[in-house]
């Protein structure tokens, strides 16, 4: 087996019983991120030098006997998490040259542990997208077919996964853009709960709802990185101070008796007849493991969507103020203060990032606030309402990540409300504040990957990866390899 | 729907943005349309519901009041795009 298609748990197997070390690992994987990427365009940045020497003092830690789960692991980060002395851009012109002064808490955790750093992800501008087109560094492309976009926001993050680039990624997810980009190119995509994980030094766009997580290879490697990254965080108030459970240890418990919500609302006529089938086929998989199906209702769903862009665009509209050239980033030439904030920030964000800026804005602007965004507000109870009533009957929900496979590059970049609507199955789980994860559950005709959601009860994480563990361990799904 | 170009000119102006003649005309629209579609929420009655700001019902979080060092001076403007000795640099204020 080559070692850039090994998962973390093998790798550590290798590295533990000096099979392998760290700087081989690192310097395989430096080698499949040259020979792939021009086809994929996973990285905004390589930091080679950089991993080379974090492999080094890694292989000093195991020699001393400290191997750790993810000492020595080679793993990469979507750009939105600050590295300090690295530049991050989160996708956008007007950070081109931002060079962080500090380190995000969750990379810190894994940088703790030995982790090392391969290079900093593309991803949609300020995390605003479901397909990655609106990168101001180019467009990912999905490994499975290069025609394909390869979901977003964290679409750097998964196709990086799907293309063996990395044996793992972080990536953000304010409305779906950890799960989407999961599904659609065929890798596990973990969104803990809100709270679960610091967001100390993750560029904010929408703060009620944006949250870290994984993207693996496997079930096992999520248990493996989310353990690696969660906890409470003094430097971020809104961490929620609950202990955190061994995720590897509870993987192996099985579904038997388990209880799984299918809400009415997420298997509507029009879903794409292979979402169905595959969604028709994990049903049957689990039925088969011993699990029970209860049919539930969340009746706000149809509201989730129009809930999450006046919330999220009001938000970051609010966190994107900060960018006027003043302190960091783009600055434009300029005669007077007021003229400096303009044309930097017109100069500096995109169109996409305008427009909801935009939005948010009017959203806020006297006159609408309590019209569109406290509306909004009182549906967002609404539907954590319906979350509560449901979880009183079940302990996990199934549903399709995404109404289709990944869409063609270019498809719905001329429609923003089209492309809004593709997230219509993870939204509601950002809205609610609980945990989701999606998992690889079978291909469309032309061989797309397509991703099942496992949704969970606010911090019960361990029962989804325990779920999502049954069926992988079911159904070999998680083992095929785009061809690129 | 659609927006004004007026009230594209307004919000932007709000939002310190300079759209292009082009930009105006695209935003009308795609706002419009956005704005549209959110009417919906109009359909459900929302009287005696409390608003959610956030997911995770939460009092102050406070922490010891114990001093930690700082990021410090040349780190902390090390991004700066203009200084003058310890303070950030910006063009005139009053034009």
């Amino acid at each position: 087996m080559s070692i850039f298609d090994m998962t973390i748990h093998e790798l550590h197997a290798a590295l533990k019983g000096k099979h392998i070390s760290s700087l081989e690992a690192t310097s395989a994987m430096l080698a499949r991120i040259e020979a792939v990427e021009p086809h994929v365009g996973s990285f905004i940045m390589v930091t080679a030098e950089q991993a080379l020497a974090a492999a080094k003092e890694a292989d000093l830690l195991i020699a001393q006997g400290k191997c750790d789960l993810l000492t020595g692991i080679p793993l990469a980060l979507k750009d939105i998490f600050l590295t300090e002395g690295i530049r991050t851009t989160c996708g956008s012109r007007i950070l081109h040259n931002f060079i962080p002064p500090y380190n995000a808490t969750s990379w810190a955790k894994l940088r703790d542990q030995g982790a090392v750093l391969l290079g900093k992800l593309n991803q949609d501008e300020f995390a605003m997208g479901s397909s990655n087109e609106s990168s101001a560094y180019g467009t990912t492309r999905n490994p499975w077919d290069t025609t394909y976009i390869p979901g977003g926001s964290s679409g750097g993050s998964a196709a990086a996964v799907a293309a063996r680039q990395a044996l793992a990624t972080l990536g953000t997810d304010t409305g779906g853009s950890i799960r989407q980009p999961a599904s659609h190119c065929g890798c596990v995509g973990l969104k803990p709960t809100y709270g679960r994980v610091s967001r100390y030094g993750v560029i904010a766009y929408a703060s009620s709802l944006d949250q870290v997580g994984p993207l693996t290879r496997d079930v096992a490697d999520c248990a493996a990185m989310l353990g690696g990254i969660a906890g409470h965080d003094p430097k971020d108030s809104t961490s929620v101070d609950t202990p955190v459970p061994d995720y590897y240890a509870t993987l192996s418990q099985g579904v038997k008796g388990l209880r799984i919500g299918l809400p009415k609302e997420y298997f509507i006529d029009g879903l794409d007849p292979d979402v169905q089938k595959t969604m028709d086929a994990a049903i049957d998989t689990y039925r088969r493991l011993g699990a029970e199906f209860v049919d539930i209702s969340l009746p706000h769903t149809d509201y989730a969507v129009a809930t999450y862009y006046l919330i999220a665009t009001a938000e970051a509209s609010s966190n994107l103020a900060r960018y006027d050239g003043v302190r960091f980033g783009h600055r434009a030439e300029a005669g007077g203060l007021l003229e400096m904030y303009t044309k930097s920030r017109s100069e500096g964000f995109g169109s996409e990032v305008k427009r909801r800026i935009m939005l948010g804005t009017y959203a806020l602007s006297s006159g609408y606030y309590d019209a569109y965004y406290v509306k909004a507000q009182k549906v967002r109870t609404l539907i954590m309402n319906d979350f509560s009533a449901a979880f009183a009957n079940v302990d996990v929900m199934l549903t399709p990540v995404a109404p289709t496979p990944a869409f063609k590059i270019g498809e719905k970049i001329d429609d923003p409300l089209q492309m809004y609507l593709s997230d219509i199955f993870t939204i509601p789980v950002n809205l609610a504040g609980t945990c989701a994860m999606s998992i690889p559950a079978g291909f469309s005709a032309v061989g797309l990957p397509i991703g099942l959601q496992l949704i969970g009860k606010p911090f019960d994480e361990e029962t989804i990866l325990r779920a999502g563990f049954a069926f992988e361990q079911a159904t070999a799904w998680h083992t095929r390899k785009a061809t690129i | 729907m659609r927006m004004t170009v007026t009230e594209v000119e307004y919000v932007a102006r709000l939002a310190r943005l300079e759209l292009t003649p082009a930009e105006k005309e695209l935003f009308a629209g795609q706002m419009g349309a956005i704005l549209g579609y959110v009417e919906k929420l109009k359909e459900l009655d929302t009287d005696g519901i409390m608003p959610t700001f956030h997911a995770v019902p939460m009092e102050n979080s406070f922490r010891e009041d114990v001093a930690f060092s700082s990021i410090g001076l040349e780190k902390a403007l090390a991004n700066a795009p203009d200084r003058a000795g310890s303070f950030f640099a910006v063009p005139k204020v009053i034009e």
